[in-house]
């Protein structure tokens, strides 16, 4: 770029383009690596710094372990113990609703679990080729897995100016479309959103799931950042729950794959490749297969399995990490909140910018209203708009966030991604390096 | 139009049917086996649970001989590692003065490369700055001073990921341009499953039992021009220290290797696991790297290669921390920027694994303070299996009717077994392989779980099983014994 070997006017790179919480500066929760390290290095289990519920819980996880020692190989689809306490916790979310730990399988992420299913979806060629709807945003490393396996991607159109929502007429145009050049077999939903930050209401779940059993397609519900609510009047369900609230006909035969992982939440242990899919209504002849695919790859990493346990039994009430625990907790809780409430002053602020209500998930993701001249200069650059935004930001601010055009969006829109779950000061600072960029660049091109 | 008539077949067929059922999966996913967690340990682990429930058996305990997981076994893991691995977790325990000052170093420089200083961050996909780096460095020590390059280290999730995706890589084309993956027989059943996922064509090449499972030229050539009759064969996959065999290739027999790989423009896939699992007089380790580099520029320059490492094996040990890399070299630069992109759907190999990996590349150095008992442990750990591995070739061989090759390395005797004419039709009567038949009745009344030869791969007519010599020595002792009366008992019984 032609300001190289200019005087920079910043210290140091801002990085909010990925949904890592520790990269952001939010600390690990104590309670987590305080059993983990005991796990590593069970000697610490004869320290007296260690609290007793951390003592506890490393020793009952060690004693699943073969040989007593987290270097074994497990279960493929995950220690036994673990996809219990996974189930208890699902069966806890979902007020009841039973869930079997035979139908639950550990993998390094939820990422590498829906790639295992994508991989039992996707075959054919031409019109036999096996067509997954997916949202427009989505996020970019998901595009490249289906790539990847070979399927053919039908794109839906999230409708922005409704809050990012889920609209089933858009699904139904998408399909009938896909229909004429592939075989659509799968619906994939991210809710809450990746990067909207949209939440489905209880009905707009049942609307997708009445609409997938009409059409016979195979619901891969992608919830990783379920536990990341913070709107008003906002809640999180599952569409396990709904599905299973939805009459014996269709709660019985659709068929759901849902994903969770510890990479986002309070938890944030990205690096640590924890997750699970749970299984709804699978054919029992394709589930004997799936565990041999999953053999294959020996076993997920136990670390990631023991933060999984973790999340999926935290500290209750009377423990003694408990009251460190809800701090540390309730402390992100507020983090992103304050966070998200500094995002829409900023933006309310600041000429051809505009966002949709911040309800969940790690990300926000605004609209910019690019002029004419804007989109022209950038077209003669060969490049979109929203990248050169993103390029220009970073060389003249140090901020670094991604472009729209890398998440698919309607035609003619532009749009930003930033990570909102960083520590506040480093927030504040992201905001202002954009607003000191953003004025003068709308000016410039209006 | 066609196209309307099939969606609307696929589309009204009965509610009954699934939209997704064994008919319209992806086929390939039907041929994948993985016989080391097969059915012979399904049943295995279902035994375990009846002895739980105080079924009353012929033994007390099933031993799991089946799968190369030292730890199971008894194996301690390396206190240095463990220690680094705790300090990294748990920061906080920097302050605390148990820890020997070369841990907590270890622990700082790693935490220092990764994101918010944090191993739950994200790395990058191809891993870790610094631990490429360590990474490149040992290889280039290892190797005698050849040179590599971080840029070419990719760390992964355990090394059969690094394997899976180098496969993903090289298969292409159909029917005869279909890509043909060469591998020994017997082979570890990763590869056999991972072709067989990928829908690319396996290509055995035998090796020699009667020459202690040594790999001819001839044989290799003999299989290659068969399969180039009905595919494109563009990979040549070797095991070295072997699994199941054990076998530790000659420096001449690498070398062969190599120029048969250039000769017959052949991607070399170098799995090396085991390369510090070396116990016979006479053996030795040598990569595939600095051979390749040793013979000089017509070749080093040329041949493709990907080397595999892992901390699974060795004297680590560590299966469950899936920690692994793979050093690729002369891969086209526009092929390696796929690879780049490749890997990066996965967003990153575990960051433990990562740290673990970092670790075993950079042990303790002579003069620092856990030196010694590293080296105490790690000698302990090295020279056990090679006590180990000496009595089961001598135990197995004082049976009649079984014969056990020298192990030389790895972690497996892979002993050939004679079975009677009566329990041959027996089995395939049950339509079980006669080996599988055997073992099952092994486990039934020994409670010992072995892997049926079938499983790896074998000569027709020839049987085999697969066991590990990692059981602590006395209950190593035990089992041989065991399976010295078993055997007997069987021949007997099936006369």
């Amino acid at each position: 770029m032609d300001r190289l070997g200019e005087r920079r006017n910043y210290n140091e790179v801002l990085d909010l383009s990925s949904g890592d919480l520790h990269r952001g500066g939010i600390k690990p929760i104590t309670f987590v690596r305080q059993v983990l390290a005991a796990c590593f290095y069970p000697a610490l289990l004869e320290d007296d710094s260690l609290p007793l519920d951390v003592k506890q819980r490393a020793e009952s996880l060690l004693r699943e372990c073969d040989g007593g020692s987290i270097g074994s190989y497990t279960e493929s689809s995950g220690i036994a113990k673990i996809k219990h306490c996974v189930s208890q916790f699902i069966t806890r979310r979902d007020g009841g609703v039973p869930s079997s730990p035979d139908n639950i399988f550990i993998k390094s992420g939820s990422q590498t679990a829906l790639m295992i299913m994508l991989k039992l979806l996707i075959s054919g060629k031409d019109l036999c080729q096996t067509g997954v709807l997916i949202p427009v945003p989505t996020y970019a490393s998901f595009t490249l897995a289906l790539e990847e396996q070979g399927a053919a991607i039908i794109p839906y159109h999230l409708c922005e100016e409704q809050g990012w929502t889920l609209q089933v007429e858009e699904l139904r145009k998408a399909l009938h479309t896909g229909r004429k050049t592939c075989n659509p077999v799968a619906l994939y939903i991210c809710n809450p959103g990746n990067p909207t930050g949209h939440i489905q209401s209880r009905k707009s779940i049942e609307e997708v799931i009445r609409f997938a059993a009409e059409e016979r397609l195979f619901i891969l519900a992608d919830e990783v950042y379920q536990s990341c609510v913070y709107g008003d009047d906002t809640e999180f369900y599952s569409y396990k729950k709904v599905l299973s609230e939805m009459g014996s006909t269709i709660c019985s035969t659709v068929e759901l794959a849902s994903f969770n992982s510890v990479s986002k939440g309070f938890m944030g242990e990205c690096g640590l490749r924890g997750g699970y899919m749970e299984l709804v209504n699978l054919d029992p002849a394709v589930k004997e297969y799936a565990s041999r695919l999953f053999s294959t790859r020996s076993c997920p990493p136990v670390v990631g399995q023991i933060a999984l346990d973790l999340m999926a039994g935290p500290p209750k009430p009377g423990d003694p990490s408990f009251p460190t625990f809800s701090e540390e907790v309730q402390a992100i809780k507020n983090t992103i909140c304050k966070n998200t409430g500094r995002i829409q002053e900023v933006f309310a602020e600041l000429p051809g910018i505009s966002c949709q209500p911040l309800k969940a998930g790690f990300f926000v993701f605004p609209c910019l209203h690019f002029s004419l001249k804007a989109i022209q200069w950038a077209k003669k650059r060969q490049m979109e708009p929203d990248m050169l935004y993103c390029l220009r930001l970073l060389e003249e601010t140090g901020l670094h966030v991604r472009p729209g055009c890398e998440y698919g969006q309607r035609k003619d829109s532009h749009h930003i991604r930033l990570f909102v779950a960083t520590q506040e000061n480093i927030m504040e600072d992201a905001l202002q390096r954009l607003k000191t960029f953003h004025t003068p660049f709308m000016k410039e091109f209006s | 139009a066609s196209h309307e008539i099939l969606n609307y077949m696929m589309h009204t067929l009965p509610l009954r049917g699934k939209v997704l059922t064994v008919d319209t999966m992806n086929a390939n996913v039907k041929k994948v086996d993985y016989a080391v967690r097969g059915p012979i340990v399904q049943r295995a682990v279902q035994i375990e649970k009846e002895l739980k429930e105080g079924v009353k058996k012929p033994f007390e305990e099933v031993i799991k001989a089946n799968i190369g997981d030292a730890h199971a076994m008894g194996q301690r893991p390396i206190t240095f590692f463990r220690q680094v691995m705790a300090l990294c977790t748990y920061p906080q325990l920097l302050d605390d003065n148990k820890f020997p000052e070369d841990a907590k170093n270890r622990a700082r420089r790693i935490l220092q490369s990764c994101g918010g200083n944090s191993i739950g961050a994200y790395t990058t996909s191809q891993g870790i700055d610094c631990v490429r780096h360590d990474v490149a460095n040992y290889i280039q020590r290892r190797d005698g001073g050849i040179p590599s390059d971080p840029d070419n280290i990719y760390l992964t999730t355990g090394a059969s990921d690094g394997i899976v995706t180098i496969l993903k890589l090289l298969t292409a084309g159909e029917g005869r341009t279909r890509t043909g993956v060469m591998i020994s027989i017997p082979q570890y059943p990763l590869y056999s499953a991972s072709i067989a996922e990928l829908g690319a064509v396996q290509i055995n090449y035998y090796l020699n039992e009667e020459k202690c499972w040594s790999l001819d030229i001839s044989e290799l050539q003999r299989s290659l021009h068969a399969a180039r009759e009905h595919c494109n064969p563009r990979v040549l996959c070797i095991i070295n220290p072997g699994n199941p065999t054990g076998q530790v290739q000659s420096r001449q027999c690498i070398e062969d290797v190599i120029r048969f790989a250039a000769k017959e423009n052949l991607f070399l896939m170098a799995d090396e696991v085991y390369q510090d699992n070396v116990y016979a007089e006479g053996c030795e380790f040598h990569s595939f790297k600095k051979v390749l580099f040793e013979m000089g520029p017509e070749y080093s320059s040329k041949v493709e290669l990907a080397s595999f490492h892992s901390t699974s094996k060795c004297y680590m040990g560590e299966c469950g921390f899936r920690g692994g890399y793979m050093e690729v070299i002369n891969m086209d630069p526009e092929v390696k920027a796929q690879l780049t992109k490749l890997v990066s759907v996965r967003l990153c190999p575990p960051a433990p694994g990562q740290a673990l990996m970092d670790l075993v590349v950079n042990s303790p150095q002579p003069g620092e303070p856990s030196y010694q008992t590293f080296m105490k442990e790690r000698t302990a750990v090295l020279s056990a299996l090679a006590e180990k591995a000496k009595l089961t070739e001598e135990i197995l061989n004082t049976v009649p009717g079984i014969s056990c090759n020298p192990v030389q390395g790895a972690m497996y005797s892979f002993p050939r077994i004679t079975l009677p004419e009566r329990a041959i039709n027996e089995a395939k009567a049950k339509g079980q392989a006669p080996d599988m038949f055997y073992c099952m009745k092994l486990l039934e009344e020994t409670g010992i779980c072995l892997v049926p030869g079938s499983g790896f791969g074998q000569r027709e007519g020839t049987y085999h099983f697969r066991m590990t010599i990692l059981p602590p020595t006395d209950k190593l002792k035990i089992m041989l014994n065991k399976l010295k009366e078993f055997h007997q008992k069987f021949t007997q019984q099936y006369s």
